[in-house]
């Protein structure tokens, strides 16, 4: 047997060879076993997919998203059936937004004083701006949706306003693809109404910029707001489309009550939503999008009376008409560019256009805001013997949306939008009009700028850190008390997280 | 005694590093995805470039397929198939023959089918050059594709017309290749044989039930399923039969196949009538 002397050098040699004997075994066991640590939620939770697979930026959806959507929230393969979900999941996400913003709103009538004998003293009003800038906070949503079986799914919204107070937002259940036919899809409650541009799913969240004017908009003393098409509305839809989303056709009818639950509106008249699309492969640029929509119903602008003048929920009569009509398109300029176009011809009927048609001034949650007798704080009621003045006429109006996106990633997406409002058709410039208004009274021209990152990206929950600003001007609203030009500008900037789980 | 454990160690050391290109093949690293970054795909007229897609791969796919490619995404512990590991370069639905590697048709069509009992949906809303790219994408990730070309895609002859007589042709093919052993005698799944299925992974599989209305994964007409069996599905179990059925008998045991479908058909009509039996497994093969 040999015996090895071990010197000092040879027991340094023996040691770092043990070392490079122990690191040669270790860094294969840990080049092979290391994984990612990630994370898994709604309908991510479900399919396993990221929010970015069906969102452009989230809530928005991108194409993919549309079509998951119209498929009843399915990716259309068996995993869709609740049976293949873990009995313990339960599809629910609340969002919410903590926000810091500055709202800045031009020529507001405040009232003067002076000092009289060491006495505040009124001394008349004046025109001047106001600005207030705080923490805040967003109204928090719960959403839970998911299929009840195959092809039959639903979706229920209870929301809240920043205080807390909540109402359904949203609520249907839907029938997809009955007799096995992509073309045929009905859903039944209160629903967002086929907008190829989601203004449920907008991007912006400051006061002017987190709708979209083009789909609230109502000319200055118009009684009509039953036309707002970004409102969810309760009725039924008919939804139709090709196996690849390419074609869309969708009809709602839907009761004239902006959504308003307990019939105090909208009991006995109707309104309908048509909408249609075709989208094009245009190859490297991406799906290009047409389409139209139209929506034409009726409203009531005489409700019946009592107590001298107080209106009877839910006996609304003497129905006028109104429409919305436009065209939408929606175009890719390839992975990161793309320019959403809405225009929108609104007409109503003359009656409304006088005030009449929200007689019943409803809260929002069933309830109404009109207690006393006319004339003390009802709105205008088209009761029996009532005239129209001389020179009323239909007003009439034309809008138009641009919404842009740059989407440098799907982390962080650049936002555009510039909406106009313009009146073609006053209401009370007919001939022989006493008091005729400006033609541009009422206009409205508004751009909204932001961002939104995502520092993380994964299918367990969303944080977008957002940020925006919008700017909105309205032609001769604002107090006149003198001035030349009463055109009212307000300017919000808003700063925020907003976060879903 | 305590150097030889040392000459031991380093050898196995040295041995496991060596291995480590072997036991990481499913590991390659950003280099070697960027060396292949060039990568095309042909469909058509339309060529579709690797690195077009990077966008596309990142907001659709990365999740569950991983950013190497390996099938290693974020949602790859929640879902059962496992994802596709694309640096294998095997794919089940090919219009190539077993072993080799599918045409970029192939994967073009399989991005826009998806895959039924799983969690890969239709991905139907890419215009066809972006799918196109993603084909090219997905072949950057495996190195077979730089050193092996596709297979020659099968023929398929036309379609004969269905008639009771090949439905009988159909299951004399059906037990005499011994579908049954996986697919069951009336393929529901439940073969003797379905229970000890595992993919080349080691992961158990399922054989596919025709009964439950759920489609194949590689697509539901009659060529599909023609295909399908005289392909076979590389990476499972389910082996090529382009050997052992003639193609005429292919067509017979496609239409025997619909008679178990759930969907109505000719050929489901066409064995109620017949009073079609299923195949007895212990009867001699000529007997069944």
């Amino acid at each position: 047997m040999r015996v090895f002397k071990c010197s000092r050098r040879s027991q340094v040699f023996r040691s770092a060879t043990s070392l490079l004997s122990l690191a040669l075994f270790l860094v294969p066991v840990v080049l092979t076993c290391s994984q990612p640590a990630n994370a898994l939620p709604a309908f991510a939770r479900k399919y396993g997919l990221r929010c970015s697979a069906c969102h452009e930026s989230w809530p928005m959806l991108n194409y993919f998203g549309q079509k998951f959507k119209d498929n009843g929230y399915q990716i259309m393969n068996d995993r869709d059936a609740p049976i293949w979900q873990n009995p313990g999941y339960w599809p629910v996400v609340f969002r919410i937004t903590p926000i810091w913003h500055r709202v800045s709103t031009g020529k507001v009538e405040v009232d003067t004083y002076s000092s009289v004998g060491g006495v505040p003293t009124p001394t008349g009003s004046a025109v001047q701006r106001i600005s207030s800038s705080g923490f805040d906070l967003s109204g928090l949503d719960f959403h839970t949706a998911g299929t009840l079986e195959k092809n039959i799914s639903f979706y229920l919204l209870p929301s809240s306003d920043p205080t807390g107070a909540f109402h359904f937002e949203q609520v249907f259940v839907r029938f997809d693809n009955i007799a096995r036919s992509p073309w045929l899809n009905f859903k039944l409650g209160r629903f967002e109404l086929d907008n190829l541009l989601s203004e449920k799913r907008i991007l912006t969240l400051t006061g002017n910029g987190g709708v979209y004017q083009t789909y609230h908009f109502i000319p200055q003393g118009d009684g009509n707001i039953f036309g707002q098409i970004g409102d969810n509305q309760l009725g039924i839809e008919y939804l139709g489309h090709s196996v690849n989303d390419r074609s869309r056709i969708s009809a709602s009818l839907v009761s004239s009550s902006d959504g308003n639950v307990n019939l105090s509106t909208g009991a006995n008249s109707y309104s309908g939503f048509f909408a249609g699309s075709q989208a094009f492969d245009t190859g490297r640029l991406g799906v290009q999008r047409i389409g139209f929509y139209a929506m034409a119903g009726e409203a009531a602008t005489y409700y019946l009376t009592t107590g001298g003048g107080i209106p009877i929920a839910g006996s609304g009569i003497g129905n006028k008409s109104y429409s919305r009509e436009g065209f939408v398109g929606q175009f890719y300029f390839g992975q990161h560019l793309d320019l959403t176009v809405v225009t929108q011809h609104g007409s109503d009927n003359v009656w409304f256009g006088q005030g009449y048609g929200n007689a019943i001034a409803t809260d929002g949650n069933g309830g109404t805001t009109c207690t006393a007798p006319i004339p003390n704080g009802c709105p205008p009621n088209n009761v029996p013997g009532t005239v129209l003045p001389v020179g009323a006429q239909a007003p009439s109006w034309n809008g138009v949306t641009f919404e842009g996106h740059y989407v440098y990633s799907p982390q962080l997406i650049f936002i555009g939008r510039y909406e106009a409002e313009k009146m073609s058709q006053q209401a009370n410039n007919g001939p022989g009009s006493l008091d005729p208004v400006a033609s541009n009274f009422g206009n409205i021209s508004t751009y909204t700028i932001g961002f939104r990152y995502n520092p993380f990206m994964t299918s367990r929950a969303g944080l977008a850190w957002h940020n925006e600003y919008n700017w909105l001007h309205q032609d001769g609203t604002g107090p006149s008390l003198g001035l030349a030009s009463a055109n009212v500008n307000t300017g919000e900037i808003l700063i925020g997280l907003d976060f879903d789980f | 005694m305590r150097t030889r454990l040392r000459k031991w160690s380093l050898l196995l050391g040295a041995a496991a590093v060596l291995a480590l290109p072997l036991t990481s093949w499913a590991q390659l690293t950003q280099y070697d995805l960027e060396t292949r970054i060039g990568m095309e795909s042909h469909v058509g007229n339309i060529t579709g470039h690797a690195k077009d897609a990077k966008g596309d791969y990142r907001r659709y796919c990365v999740v569950c397929h991983g950013t190497l490619g390996d099938g290693n995404g974020e949602s790859f512990p929640w879902v059962d198939p496992k994802p596709r590991d694309f640096q294998l370069g095997i794919f089940k639905c090919r219009s190539t023959p077993t072993g080799t590697l599918p045409v970029d048709q192939d994967l073009f069509d399989t991005i826009a089918r998806g895959m039924d009992r799983s969690n890969m949906p239709q991905w139907s809303t890419f215009t066809k050059q972006e799918r196109a790219d993603l084909v090219a994408w997905v072949k950057h990730f495996s190195p077979r594709w730089t050193g092996e070309k596709p297979g020659t895609p099968i023929t398929i002859p036309p379609e004969p017309e269905v008639t009771p007589e090949r439905i009988k042709a159909g299951r004399d093919v059906f037990a005499r290749v011994q579908c049954w052993k996986c697919h069951g005698v009336q393929g529901m799944a439940n073969g003797p044989s379905a229970a000890t299925l595992t993919d080349d992974l080691g992961r158990t599989i399922q054989p596919f039930n025709f009964t439950d209305g759920s489609r194949p994964k590689c697509g539901d007409t009659d060529r599909d399923i023609y295909r399908i069996f005289m392909t076979g599905l590389d990476g499972t179990p389910m082996p090529s039969f382009a050997d052992n059925i003639k193609p005429d008998e292919a067509w017979d045991l496609v239409f025997y196949l619909r008679t178990f479908m759930s969907q109505p058909s000719k050929e489901k009509a066409m064995a109620k009538q017949l009073a079609l039996k299923p195949v007895d497994p212990n009867a001699p093969v000529a007997q069944q």
